[in-house]
């Protein structure tokens, strides 16, 4: 170990990520400021990928950096402000699709303005999206709105559906902004700020697609190869995801069914009300209590289908990204269980190589050499050198690998608590939401009753009936 | 009863009504009301029992019987209790009972029994005879007819009703003796006369039409409002869905496990309310089915004075007739065609004699024709007049009723949305510990 430069060699595994190779010194030296200085200063570099940009610092700050994070307040601190909205169709020769305004305000100094205002379409989100999976492999990426609606035939341009994608955009970019990595990536700011022009040249740099194939090709190889020693507490991840995803999407299942027993319930009773209209008519004495009824029922009417709007709008997409997000840290566990396959199976590599080397030192294999005119002395001398030469490259290569690996553990072990957190938050603020609009809607009801009754009762007393109360 | 009302306040206050509660109130204004029979003796239909005997035709059957009970009003207030007179009787015996009055009080609008199967349910009542719920719904549909009777100025006092409360024994055998089947009067006759009469008094036309649309209107209603209740039990009960996720999720969860878990149990709490808000809404379909079927009595009504109306116009054109025979006899003009005219002219005419036996023939007929006329007349009259007295009557107890059944419903409603609120607020208090 004794290149001090940040290597960026191409490693075999899923992308390719530097790592400094010498990390004594800096772990010794924790001034977190400096380090949080080191690592904005970072993004300012206009050019190289988000690779390098988030690479400047060791594994070990990197984890400071989280935790200093997660102590702050993020409203107090946020410093971007990212909006999707206005969506517009446009229309090519050769295609139709949908665009949306991303508007960006930003006191960061690494901008260099403070305001924003592209057009984007649902491809350049895609793209985003996969690059900064490609750059941080075990770090939790908040999902995207899916491509395309499986149940029905929801039209790409149906306003709903639009404008139900355009939400999730929306929350989307602002995860990616409130996460301290992604959001200070180069893709992230070339994503904001840069004209459709820019972006698309930007994004035919980076890794092309045969590579990525390639890398594909790895990735299957390395999961089919299995991980040996999983450290627990990432078997324990798996376990909670593999829990979770059937919750998650046993919620997503039971508020879609509510919502349609609602809506059902609705049908129904919205029938009622004009019966009672119609009986009134035929009634003298009767007729202003049922005509009251009527309206009272349709009151109800109107309030219940505001709330099976509001929970269309609000719970049952909040539901939907999480089960979305499930696919999310599968993928992640994969990956870094393929890190650690990769390096499992290089350190095999190794010890075999060793085995070699140690196996080639005792054998004489006079006949082939004798016959190629090589003394047996020679030949096993440059045997043994060539040998050396491979394991000090292995071993050279090995060292990366664990720095990497043990750089994505850390990373996907911050970033699920990270991640823990922010679940939290949405769901509950997504169940206290409904749960506030529920007794809303309640109360709304009650109160159309509570008159019917009042007028009901005040007119009973008015005409003088005994009204046995 | 002292709610004197001059408050918004105090005349909200009793919201919580419940359906027995509800039914008193029905049964106070009945006694109030009160017929001589109510003032004397208190009626109810305490139990139901299920028997197995040989029917008519020697076959093995299940049935229920209803234990009437009956108890003199002055015991009971003074404290004493006696132990109440009682009988069983079955519902064929109601049935029996109730078509005795149709036919010996025709100008009644007589009260209508529970339904004899059940009708408009939804799926989770059961269209089952034998169902508790149903019994015990039937049971209360039946107290409430005897009240109904016991509380009408005429049915009271009718002496095979009395007997029927009070003498287990022998009644049947009564009832048939009044010989009131005879009585009866055809369906055929009855439709025969109501698309034959001409001028049927107004306001029973008017009556009848009433029935007919009260009868569809509330049909309608019945239906959607079982459907309705269907897809509010399943709303409510979905919810008991979210109780088992969040408790299985709030296994794997550490700081979310507690919020998670008592939420759970709220929405397993939402869930299980639903079964007595829809107990509570059917009482409300009992109330509309009773006006349902006493559309059909008060349409019976109208039918008979179509028909009594109808036999005096039969009668006043067969006196007309015959006056015209004997005016053509007398003058021998013969202004109608007539098939005796004709042959007369085409035979020869009749001889002295035999006019002269014709015309006195006649004289007779037209004598008992203008009896009959007076007296169907006086009939007509009589039948009009009672029967719009108790039309009347009807009218008022019906608006009464239904604005008491609207009433109770928008309290039932009231209800719901406070128990509904309460389960959300917990749930929200729950949710935001998560």
């Amino acid at each position: 170990m004794s290149d001090p430069v940040v290597d960026n060699a191409v490693t075999s595994g899923n992308s390719s990520v530097a790592i400094p190779t010498d990390i004594s010194g800096q772990i010794l030296d924790l001034d977190e400021d400096d380090d949080l200085e080191v690592f904005s200063k970072g993004t300012t570099l206009t050019e190289g990928s988000s690779f390098n940009a988030s690479m400047q610092t060791s594994p070990a700050s990197m984890i400071n950096q989280y935790k200093f994070e997660e102590e702050e307040g993020d409203a107090d601190t946020k410093d971007i402000f990212v909006t999707v909205d206005n969506p517009e169709s446009l229309v090519t020769a050769i295609e139709t699709y949908v665009t949306y305004r991303v508007m960006t305000k930003t006191t960061r100094s690494e901008f260099d303005a403070s305001e924003f205002e592209v057009r984007r379409r649902y491809q350049d989100f895609l793209w985003l999206k996969g690059r900064l999976e490609e750059a941080h492999p075990t770090l939790i990426v908040h999902p995207l709105p899916e491509k395309f609606v499986m149940k029905g035939m929801v039209e790409r341009f149906n306003e709903d559906f639009i404008e139900t994608r355009r939400k999730a955009l929306h929350r989307f970019l602002n995860r990616i902004a409130e996460h301290p990595i992604f959001s200070s990536t180069e893709d992230f700011k070339i994503f904001l700020t840069a004209e459709s022009g820019e972006l698309t040249s930007h994004k035919k740099q980076g890794p092309s697609f045969l590579s990525r194939m390639g890398e594909t090709v790895k990735a299957v190889a390395a999961s089919v190869r299995g991980v040996r020693n999983r450290p627990e507490e990432f078997t324990d991840m798996q376990e909670y995801v593999e829990a979770f995803t059937q919750k998650i999407g046993s919620l997503d299942k039971v508020s879609q069914r509510i919502v349609r027993e609602k809506k059902e319930h609705l049908e129904e009773l919205k029938e009622c009300v004009p019966i009672y209209t119609l009986w009134s008519q035929s009634e003298e004495e009767l007729a202003e209590p049922l005509k009251s009824m009527a309206g009272c029922l349709d009151s109800c009417c109107k309030e219940t289908e505001e709330q099976v709007k509001e929970l269309n709008d609000h719970l049952i997409p909040a539901l939907h990204e999480y089960v979305l997000c499930t696919e999310t840290l599968k993928a992640v566990l994969r990956r870094r269980d393929n890190i650690q396959a990769d390096f499992e199976a290089k350190t095999e590599a190794l010890a075999m190589k060793k085995a070699d080397k140690d196996a080639e030192s005792k054998v004489l294999s006079l006949a082939w050499d004798s016959l190629v005119g090589r003394s047996p002395e020679e030949v096993k001398q440059q045997k043994q050198q060539k040998l050396k030469g491979e394991i000090k490259e292995m071993r050279d290569e090995l060292d990366k690998m664990e720095d990497r690996l043990e750089w994505a553990n850390n990373a996907l072990k911050s970033d699920w608590t990270r991640w823990q957190k922010v679940m939290r938050t949405d769901l509950r603020s997504a169940f206290v939401d409904t749960a506030e609009r529920n007794v809303n809607c309640y109360e709304k009801c009650l109160a159309v009753w509570e008159s019917f009754l009042h007028s009901q009762r005040t007119e009973a007393e008015g005409n003088g009936e005994v009204d046995c109360s | 009863m002292a709610d004197s009302g001059s408050e918004d306040i105090a005349v909200i206050g009793n919201t919580d009504l419940t359906p027995s509660e509800s039914e008193n109130n029905l049964k106070n204004t009945m006694v109030e009301k009160g017929t001589s029979l109510l003032k004397r003796m208190e009626i109810s239909v305490a139990e139901a029992e299920k028997r197995t005997g040989k029917n008519a035709v020697n076959m093995q059957e299940t049935y229920t019987v209803y234990l009437i009970e009956t108890r003199p009003v002055d015991a009971a207030s003074e404290g004493t209790n006696p132990v109440p007179d009682s009988l069983w009787r079955r519902y064929s015996e109601f049935e029996l009972l109730r078509n005795y009055l149709l036919v010996a009080y025709p100008f009644v609008v007589v009260p209508p029994l529970p339904e004899k199967r059940a009708e408009f349910v939804w799926h989770k009542l059961t269209a089952d005879n034998m169902d508790p719920d149903f019994v015990e719904r039937r049971r209360v549909g039946l107290e409430n007819f005897l009240l109904r009777v016991a509380s009408h100025p005429v049915l009271s006092n009718d002496k095979i009703f009395y007997s029927f409360l009070t003498e287990e024994n022998g009644w049947k055998e009564t009832v048939f003796e009044t010989g009131f089947q005879a009585k009866a009067d055809s369906r055929l006759k009855a439709l025969n006369a109501t698309f034959r009469v001409k001028n049927p008094d107004k306001r029973f036309a008017e009556m009848k039409h009433y029935g007919d649309e009260l009868q569809a209107v509330i049909s309608q209603l019945l239906r959607v409002r079982a459907r309705a209740a269907d897809r509010l039990y399943g709303v409510y009960k979905v919810h008991g869905n979210y109780g088992r996720v969040f408790s299985e999720w709030s296994a794997i969860e550490k700081e979310m496990g507690d919020g998670l878990q008592s939420a759970g149990h709220h929405m397993d709490a939402y869930a299980a309310s639903v079964d007595d808000i829809l107990e509570e809404e059917e009482h409300y379909a009992d109330q509309l089915k009773e006006y349902l079927f006493y559309a059909d009595a008060v349409r019976a009504v109208c039918r008979k004075h179509e028909l009594t109306q109808f036999e005096l116009e039969m009668a006043a054109q067969d006196l007309t007739s015959k006056k015209q025979q004997r005016e053509e006899l007398a003058t021998g003009t013969v202004r109608t065609f007539s098939l005796k005219g004709m042959t007369s002219k085409l035979f020869g005419q009749e001889t002295p004699e035999q006019r002269e036996a014709k015309l006195k023939m006649l004289e007779t007929q037209i004598e008992e024709g203008e009896e009959l006329v007076k007296e169907r007349n006086a009939e007509c009259d009589e039948y009009v007049k009672s029967a719009w007295v108790d039309i009347e009557r009807f009218k008022e107890q019906k608006d009464h009723d239904l604005k008491e059944a609207l009433i109770s419903y928008a309290i039932m409603q009231i209800s719901m949305c406070k128990k509904g609120i309460q389960v959300w607020n917990n749930a929200k208090e729950c949710f935001s510990k998560m």
